[in-house]
């Protein structure tokens, strides 16, 4: 037996464990409960319309981008709105946008070339919008292709969407709700002023939930 | 080391020189220099390589007159040349350039006026003069010159370097009506000139085809590359997508291919940079996404200094770094493309009701209008009133109305 795999295993780790670097969204009580966000690996972000899963997209691309990586937003329905990406902290000039005019069979071929040239850091997958009828007929070998495609890289393929799409081949699932939505000024005369979200993981289960603001642009 | 220089105002010197070797600098348009060291064996004593010399210029059908000088060093040759006629030989090239009018040297307007009123005239004047003295009064220059007096220049040649041409044709003996036959071609001019762009440390921006067709038209097709590239392989897959998506109307019966050299990019690389996409593995996927999605939907957004409602485009071109320190959590906005045509109920001119495709509720919260215009000079103008409205579905909206009423998208 080799005497350093045994030291290895007296220490409480498994000698085969892969230790997976992870990206930090920025938002400092996600980045307490989760560490970030793993590297070679699928991340769902789930939730309903209004729910903030755009909001943890662009903070995810804004920390990316920050550290001069080049990111991909495969834009499904053509609905990335760079200003509010931008005023999150997106270095845009670093952002592939591709629209894929409601084709979400575009999409995914689209994100599949991508995940084949490597060398990005976050490739957005923006499902938000596809109908149910449509998204729950991917077939699930696109999901192993893309984690297969993934594995030793430093990608993170982001999926933003309602329902989980990629399930057991994604390593991260964050559900995605919107709390409160604060108004401000008089009845009448108010002003969209900030929205307090909270992500709870699905996957890995943690009894904790993230509760963070975000600011409305008016 | 010895050199030989031929001064001719006709003669081809270049060709004259190539037959004695291979590294030759063209000085002047009627001056080559080269180094002849090599050549005693072949031809034996500095004379009899000059006459070799000699003997390959004057067979040279103009006849005119060629003079050839061989010196120790390539300024010295040159001046020799240039001022004494036939075969010069210089085995000490200071005592014989003495005497020569200092005029042959490349004096400005300036320095020659100051040494005539020194009464220097001579190379050999000039060589004596004191050094320091020179170099106050003319600076660098004036150093050089002297030194050029005294034949004590000893400069590496600028070797001559024919001028590289990065266009091929092909006539084809049948007309080729298919895309792979017609590839393999291309391959093989793409491979030649590619090597010449390596050898020559150079890469292409830009690629142009030049179909013949079989009707007597011309198909063309010009690939501007975002970052220069050389490698043959991928110009190939980019030149096959390209022809894909735009076919020739007819067979081809001949083919051009020409690359515009440019210098290529240079990037400083560092052991703690990101790693990013090869620039031509990339430029490779977004043109096969380009083929899935359209031409016009692959780019980097970029916005606008504008008011208007989407104050943003898609541009080509290849993603760059650029530190952005600003980072907040802002609420992100998306947009319903095309904007949803809604029905609104208003009480006191605020909406209270929303009715859209997908989209029905009681509105619990709105804050607005907000009124925006511009434009007005142009077809693209914009008069609306917005609102953002909390539904009863859960959802924040972003609704406008101009003609009609429209849900433009969600916050998210």
């Amino acid at each position: 037996m080799n005497p350093n795999a045994a030291r290895v295993t007296t220490l409480g780790l498994r000698p085969d464990a892969k230790i997976r670097e992870c990206l930090p969204p920025g938002l400092a009580p996600l980045d307490a409960m989760l560490g970030g966000f793993p590297r070679g690996a699928i991340a769902e972000i789930l939730g309903p319309e209004s729910s903030g899963r755009t909001t943890l997209v662009h903070s995810l691309l804004a920390a990316s981008t920050a550290q001069l990586e080049i990111c991909a937003y495969v834009d499904t329905d053509d609905s990335f709105d760079p200003v509010s990406a931008a005023a999150a902290g997106v270095a845009l000039s670093q952002l592939v946008w591709i629209r894929c005019g409601h084709n979400a069979g575009h999409a995914l071929k689209a994100a599949d070339y991508l995940l084949h040239a490597g060398g990005f850091g976050v490739i957005v997958l923006d499902l938000c919008q596809v109908p149910p009828g449509i998204s729950n007929r991917i077939p699930i070998s696109y999901w192993y292709r893309f984690r297969r495609a993934l594995e030793n890289t430093p990608t993170i393929l982001a999926l933003a969407e309602k329902e989980p799409l990629a399930k057991s081949c994604a390593s991260l699932m964050l559900a995605i709700e919107r709390k409160k939505t604060i108004w401000t000024g008089a009845p009448g005369f108010s002003l969209l002023r900030e929205v307090e979200l909270e992500a709870a993981s699905r996957k890995p289960v943690r009894p904790a939930t993230a509760q963070f603001k975000a600011r409305s642009l008016a | 080391m010895m050199f030989a220089c031929i001064y001719s105002s006709s003669a081809n010197l270049r060709e004259i020189a190539a037959a004695f070797s291979p590294s030759f600098e063209q000085t002047a348009p009627d001056t080559v220099v080269f180094r002849v060291d090599g050549l005693q064996r072949l031809h034996g004593s500095p004379r009899q390589i000059a006459e070799a010399i000699a003997q390959k210029a004057i067979t040279k059908p103009d006849g005119d007159e060629v003079n050839i000088a061989i010196a120790e060093t390539a300024d010295a040759a040159i001046i020799a040349a240039r001022n004494f006629p036939g075969v010069t030989l210089l085995t000490n090239a200071a005592p014989n350039l003495s005497d020569l009018d200092i005029s042959t040297l490349p004096l400005t307007e300036e320095m020659s006026q100051v040494l005539d009123s020194w009464g220097i005239y001579t190379l050999d004047q000039l060589a004596q003069l004191p050094e320091n003295g020179l170099a106050e009064r003319f600076g660098p220059h004036g150093v050089y010159l002297q030194q050029l007096a005294r034949g004590a220049i000893d400069r590496p040649l600028k070797i001559f370097q024919p001028e590289t041409t990065y266009e091929d044709r092909i006539e084809l003996d049948h007309p080729v009506s298919l895309l792979e036959p017609l590839l393999f071609l291309i391959a093989r001019l793409l491979n030649d000139q590619c090597a010449r762009l390596l050898s020559n440390a150079m890469a292409a921006n830009e690629v142009t085809i030049r179909l013949q067709l079989e009707d007597h038209l011309e198909h063309t097709r010009t690939l501007r590359l975002p970052v220069p590239m050389r490698e043959s392989k991928s110009l190939l897959k980019l030149l096959q997508m390209d022809l894909e998506a735009h076919p020739p109307t007819a067979p081809a019966i001949a083919l051009s291919l020409s690359l515009k050299p440019v210098h290529p990019r240079t990037v400083q690389t560092g052991i703690f940079l990101p790693v990013t996409p090869a620039p031509d593995k990339l430029e490779l996927t977004l043109t096969r996404i380009r083929g899935i999605v359209g031409e016009n939907n692959v780019g980097l957004p970029e916005l606008l200094n504008t008011h208007h409602p989407q104050p943003f485009r898609l541009v080509p071109g290849p993603p760059t770094p650029h530190p952005q320190s600003r980072r907040t959590s802002q609420h992100a906005f998306r947009y319903f493309n095309p904007p949803l045509h809604a029905m609104i109920d208003l009480i006191d001119n605020r909406p209270v009701r929303l009715s859209a495709p997908g989209i029905h509720g009681k509105v619990l919260n709105a804050a607005g209008p907000w009124r925006t215009s511009g434009d007005w000079w142009t077809s693209t103008n914009w008069n609306r009133d917005e609102w953002d409205i909390a539904l009863s579905n859960g959802a924040l909206y972003r609704i406008y109305h101009d003609s009609h009423w429209y849900v433009e998208g969600s916050y998210d």
